[in-house]
């Protein structure tokens, strides 16, 4: 009787090793993955696996990490924000812009001490990713395409600031903070765990963190529960572009010049951190650590391309490649996660 | 009238089961040229799934399918739609992105040699034929801008000027105004003149009666009875739909209901002319503490949009609504919320987290209440507990994800989220649909016992016996006007049906 009733009846399944192991399968895989990458880098490179290298991969995904930070909020929300990469780059420009650089810079600045310097920055970014929660919220712009009217918005502001010139010169703060180093440890390296680490307990531990999940897991669901959706998103927006900003000063700091174009890159290496991670793009799950994990998988392969002899164009090659297998992953990743709980 | 010629569609002794279920048992149905056949039934009787099979939907079922005298097997629309078969299904299927023209030629578009859309001639012949049918809108302009009894209306055309011989509409009117109904009426009288076989499915019982010369009626898969419309009346068709001495396991409401006087409770809704394009028309009503206040019309009435109103989640155009003897505006599902307004939608999957597990679904209405900032989560899971005892959830256990359990406690589940956010309005669309029996009981008790405790309850349905069981006040909406009140007085499925 028992047996044949299991059998037939549609009642909740029982959920073996396996059903867990398909439902974990998007923190597992970017899991392994960082495991094999790193294996084969230290037997394929003895420079590879050293402390001295364990430090530069740190510093190297720093400023990823501070963008990915908010970036992560965003796509936990089902929404995407292309404009990180240009608000990180003009927020970097607008801080040199208001500190006095050197005779030589040929760039109309506003010298200003270092504290309004930054706080004016750290405004510009915020009132930048206003625009954008405005834009997806009260005018219904999907957020694919009001970013991407952002991405070159900020592009023109930091081409207007700099007109093609280099400013060298940030605030003392932000030059401490971007290049300074506390008992051999970046400052950036602190910085940007502390924002990781904070972005954390955002999510895990407080209302608004929960409100993310639900609105990213069932956005219907969230406003038939009466919660406030454009609020949210908003809210995730201007995070994105307030970490993006800090991001970006901190960058121009330890790369020790502001100018055009600089940013170019983190747009696609900060995504593919989250994504890479195990944050489903469909929104509702993932996290923070997700996304640590996806900044190891990118910095163990930038750093470790670079130690084995590989042509460098190669290189931008085996990255995509890389991309691609991490989108795969969670796409199939979220099926298996409804067939398991649906 | 049809005696002594041949059918042009004859089916018999048709018989189809939905894994394990049979939507229908041992049918026959016959169809001649020049016949308006109307479809009567409940929700769930057969008619939509005989007319699928006709139309291909459905090409497995048993039985003999006749055309013309042969027997025949579509293997798939495309089969029906060759042999001269056009359906207009319930829901609206058209494409909202391209023009008039373009929906009216829809997979039919003239082409030149060339093989290219010749633009100019389809406009032309457009406009033609929505003229003749009494529509007047440039075929050019998009499909998705034009009211939807408009897009009803052109889809129709579509499908009766295709060249079909024989048509079927499946609840065509549901979204249509009175005149709008008279033209589609016309239209169908010159067609069956002209030699078309039609089946007119409704729940409007005067309208089947007006336009068909034969009908048919259904009952939980068989066909009950057919003769000329001529020769019957709204009554005897209603109660052929319901059946007396009911085969069904539960009370079948067809014996009359005595409603309870008003307990005189506080108004807690108070709805004044509520208005919303072509769906709501001057809704006016009141909902009172410790009463459960039933709505009840057919689909397309009004009843959703009425719900999602009241929730804030759709704008009227006019009206005002009073909360507590507040005007509200309701902007927003936060403000209902925060005004005292709970809403429970007739689907599960539009206001449950699936992926999360039940406690989360439970707390989310209260998190505002019980954290400022930080998460309790052993709170969260304590007032889970409390309600999964309260409305006996099976499984017990507020950690599993919600999409494990089973569709009866899902619903539990989705009544227990605003139970631990008492609100002042509890609105449920649809609350029992689905549910068998036993299911349905224990939602019926805990309504009773919310009711009890002061709540004021509204109860939308399209099903008479969920607003049967439930309410003490019952209003009919009827294509966005509520027509009739049932308080204080006896009550039964046939008037309400009959109010309908």
């Amino acid at each position: 009787m028992a047996s044949s009733d299991s059998a037939t009846a549609p009642a909740p399944r029982l959920r073996g090793f396996g059903a867990f192991l398909r439902s974990q399968m998007r923190n597992i895989a970017p899991f392994l993955t960082l495991i094999v990458l790193s294996a084969f880098f230290a037997i394929a490179s003895p420079s590879f696996a050293t402390l001295d290298n364990v430090g530069n991969i740190l510093t190297q995904v720093s400023v990823t990490g501070i963008i990915a930070v908010g970036l992560t909020f965003v796509i936990l929300c089902a929404e995407i924000d292309l404009s990180v990469a240009s608000i990180a780059n003009v927020t970097g420009i607008a801080v040199a812009y208001f500190t006095l650089q050197e005779s030589y810079v040929n760039i109309a600045n506003v010298p200003m001490p270092g504290w309004a310097a930054i706080l004016l920055a750290l405004a510009l970014c915020a009132l930048l990713g206003l625009v954008n929660a405005l834009g997806l919220t009260v005018i219904g712009i999907p957020s694919f395409i009001m970013t991407l009217a952002m991405m070159q918005i900020a592009a023109g502001i930091s081409a207007l600031l700099v007109r093609g010139q280099i400013a060298y010169k940030v605030p003392p703060l932000i030059s401490t903070l971007g290049s300074g180093a506390i008992g051999g440890v970046p400052w950036i390296v602190i910085v940007a765990a502390v924002m990781l680490l904070g972005g954390h307990l955002v999510l895990t531990y407080t209302r608004f963190g929960r409100y993310i999940y639900m609105v990213g897991g069932n956005r219907e669901a969230a406003e038939f529960s009466g919660l406030n959706v454009k609020l949210i998103l908003g809210s995730v927006m201007v995070i994105s572009a307030v970490c993006s900003g800090i991001g970006g000063m901190l960058g121009v700091a330890h790369f020790g010049s502001a100018q055009q174009n600089e940013f170019d890159t983190y747009l696609l290496d900060s995504i593919a951190a989250v994504v890479v991670g195990g944050t489903s793009l469909f929104g509702g799950r993932g996290g923070i650590g997700n996304t640590i994990v996806g900044l190891f998988v990118l910095g163990v392969l930038n750093n470790g391309l670079d130690h084995v002899n590989i042509d460098s164009f190669l290189k931008i090659l085996i990255r995509g490649l890389i991309l691609l297998a991490a989108l795969i992953i969670n796409v199939y990743a979220q099926r298996l996660r409804e067939r398991t709980t649906d | 009238m049809s005696q002594g010629r041949s059918p042009i569609l004859e089916l018999n002794q048709i018989t189809k089961a939905f894994g394990g279920v049979e939507a229908l048992r041992g049918v026959d149905f016959a169809l001649y040229a020049g016949e308006i056949h109307g479809l009567v039934g409940e929700n769930g009787a057969g008619k939509s799934t005989l007319m699928k099979i006709i139309a291909g939907v459905h090409p497995e079922f048993s039985g003999r399918f006749m055309l013309d005298g042969k027997e025949t097997r579509f293997r798939s629309t495309r089969d029906a739609h060759a042999a001269g078969i056009a359906m207009v299904h319930q829901e609206l299927s058209v494409a909202p992105d391209l023009t008039v023209a373009e929906n009216v030629f829809l997979g039919n578009q003239p082409t030149n040699r060339l093989g290219l859309v010749q633009w100019r001639r389809m406009a032309r012949d457009a406009g033609e034929q929505l003229g003749r049918f009494g529509i007047d809108v440039d075929p050019m302009s998009r499909l998705g801008d034009l009211p939807i009894g408009l897009q009803q209306l052109i889809e129709i055309a579509r499908v009766l000027f295709s060249g079909a011989r024989i048509v079927i509409l499946d609840e065509p009117t549901s979204a249509l105004s009175p005149p709008e109904v008279e033209r589609l009426f016309a239209t169908l009288r010159r067609l069956r003149d002209e030699g078309t076989g039609i089946v007119f499915i409704s729940h409007f019982i005067e309208d089947i009666l007006r336009v068909s010369d034969t009908v048919t009626v259904f009952r939980n898969g068989r066909k009950v009875a057919e003769t000329a419309a001529a020769e019957t009346t709204k009554g005897a068709l209603i109660e052929a739909m319901i059946g007396r001495g009911g085969d069904a396991l539960e009370h079948s409401y067809t014996d009359d209901l005595q409603l309870a006087p008003s307990n005189g409770g506080r108004v807690v809704l108070k709805v004044d002319q509520l208005s919303l394009g072509r769906s709501l028309r001057d809704v006016s009503f009141e909902a009172r503490s410790g009463e459960v206040l039933g709505i009840y019309g057919f689909m397309g009435c009004g009843q959703q949009e009425l719900s999602r109103i009241l929730f804030g989640k759709l704008r009227p155009d006019g009206g005002t609504i009073v909360v507590d003897g507040r005007a509200r505006k309701l902007r927003s599902t936060a403000a209902a919320r925060r005004a005292g307004v709970a809403l429970v939608p007739e689907s599960r999957r539009d206001m449950l987290f699936h992926q999360e597990p039940v406690y989360k679904n439970i707390s989310i209405s209260v998190l505002e209440r019980i954290s400022a900032l930080l998460l309790k989560p052993a709170r969260e899971r304590a007032i889970a507990m409390r309600q999964v005892e309260q409305l006996q959830i099976r499984p017990p256990v507020v950690g599993l994800d919600l999409g494990m359990l089973s569709g009866g406690n899902q619903q539990k589940v989705a009544l227990a989220k605003w139970l631990t956010y008492p609100p002042r309005l509890l609105v449920l669309c649809e609350p029992t649909r689905g549910m068998d029996v036993g299911a349905k009981n224990d939602v019926i008790n805990i309504v009773r016992d919310l009711r009890a405790k002061g709540l004021a309850i509204i109860v939308l349905s399209t099903e008479p016996e969920t607003v049967l069981s439930l309410a003490d006040r019952i209003l009919v909406l009827k294509r966005g006007a509520v027509v009739r009140e049932f308080a204080n007085e006896a009550v039964s499925k046939d008037r309400l049906l009959e109010a309908a």
